[in-house]
């Protein structure tokens, strides 16, 4: 029960936070809200038994992702407009909301058929799940079915992974690392940054 | 009451994945997009966790005693998506700052008017 009201507490605030950052303007309050809304998602992730997403979501979603935003809005603006707002639209809100509630009404009605939340016994549950719990701990020897799953059994996916980020890492000074030549009035250092 | 409590997670889901959506489609300004799109994906790694929870069951870690536990598997895929969404952001952040440089500008319907393109 106590399960039950937390998660709705948190789902709750994390709806009302991307509310708030749809209707802000200010885009430093957009990505702090951005960075609150990660954080109350990953306190979601513990309370439904995913510490290890939690952990990275916390570290990662939260943390770095808000950095590189910080750092790019330094970038883009100088210092005397840096409470910059962004430029209020230009097109009635009308077709995009519609394309969202009729998209959005879609998908509700696509969640009748799916089992309730915490069923024992939804499909997603009596497949390979129980291989893993059982097998993990006496073939790997690692009690963590997580980073047994990830760096055991799924190693070479976790590689790929690995060139994904590297993949980026590289498009990234690819398109910025070589921008001293451009002429810049405020001093610039974010290629190292990205790296 | 049940089906209330049994499908809450997912309408909540879907209200923040709409949520995302509709700054990815209705604003202009380019981090905030991303910032769009990242909600979007925070959405996405909440339904999956959703799916893979188990009523009164343990965080999977293996310990003597406790014989009832979440799936691992979505807590898996959404680690590996987690670390990919960050290196996309990355790399959407990145062309952002290349813009601002090219047309001195973020703001999509300045880069339409510059490229006369509407």
């Amino acid at each position: 029960m106590i399960d039950n009201i937390v998660d709705i507490t948190l789902l709750s605030l994390i709806a009302i936070h991307a509310v708030a950052i749809i209707r802000m303007r200010s885009l430093f309050a957009v990505v702090m809200l951005f960075s609150g809304f990660s954080f109350l998602s990953a306190g979601l992730f513990v309370v439904m038994d995913a510490a290890d997403v939690a952990f990275t979501e916390a570290a990662v979603g939260a943390g770095i992702s808000t950095v590189l935003m910080l750092a790019t809005l330094a970038l883009t603006y100088t210092p005397a407009e840096a409470d910059k707002e962004e430029k209020a639209p230009t097109h009635k809100p009308w077709l995009p909301l519609s394309v969202v509630f009729i998209t959005g009404a879609l998908l509700i009605y696509g969640t009748y058929n799916l089992p309730g939340f915490g069923d024992p016994n939804a499909p997603s549950q009596l497949h390979v799940a129980p291989y893993y719990l059982e097998k993990s701990m006496p073939e790997t020897g690692v009690p963590n079915v997580v980073t047994a799953v990830l760096a055991s059994y799924r190693g070479f996916d976790t590689l790929g992974e690995v060139t994904v980020i590297f993949t980026a890492g590289i498009a990234v000074l690819l398109i910025i690392g070589g921008r001293r030549r451009v002429k810049s009035k405020i001093e610039k250092n974010g290629g190292d940054r990205e790296a | 009451m049940d089906m209330i409590l049994g499908h809450y997670n997912y309408w909540m889901v879907i209200i923040i994945m709409m949520a995302g959506f509709y700054t990815v489609i209705s604003r202009g300004n380019l981090v905030k997009k991303i910032v769009g799109l990242n909600i979007f994906q925070v959405s996405v790694f909440l339904l999956y966790i959703s799916i893979g929870n188990v009523k009164d069951g343990a965080t999977p870690i293996i310990e003597k005693g406790v014989d009832l536990y979440s799936n691992p598997l979505p807590h898996v895929l959404i680690l590996t998506a987690i670390v990919v969404g960050v290196a996309t952001t990355a790399l959407g952040l990145a062309l952002v700052v290349r813009i601002k440089e090219a047309y001195g500008t973020i703001e999509e319907d300045d880069i339409h008017n510059q490229d006369q393109s509407l």
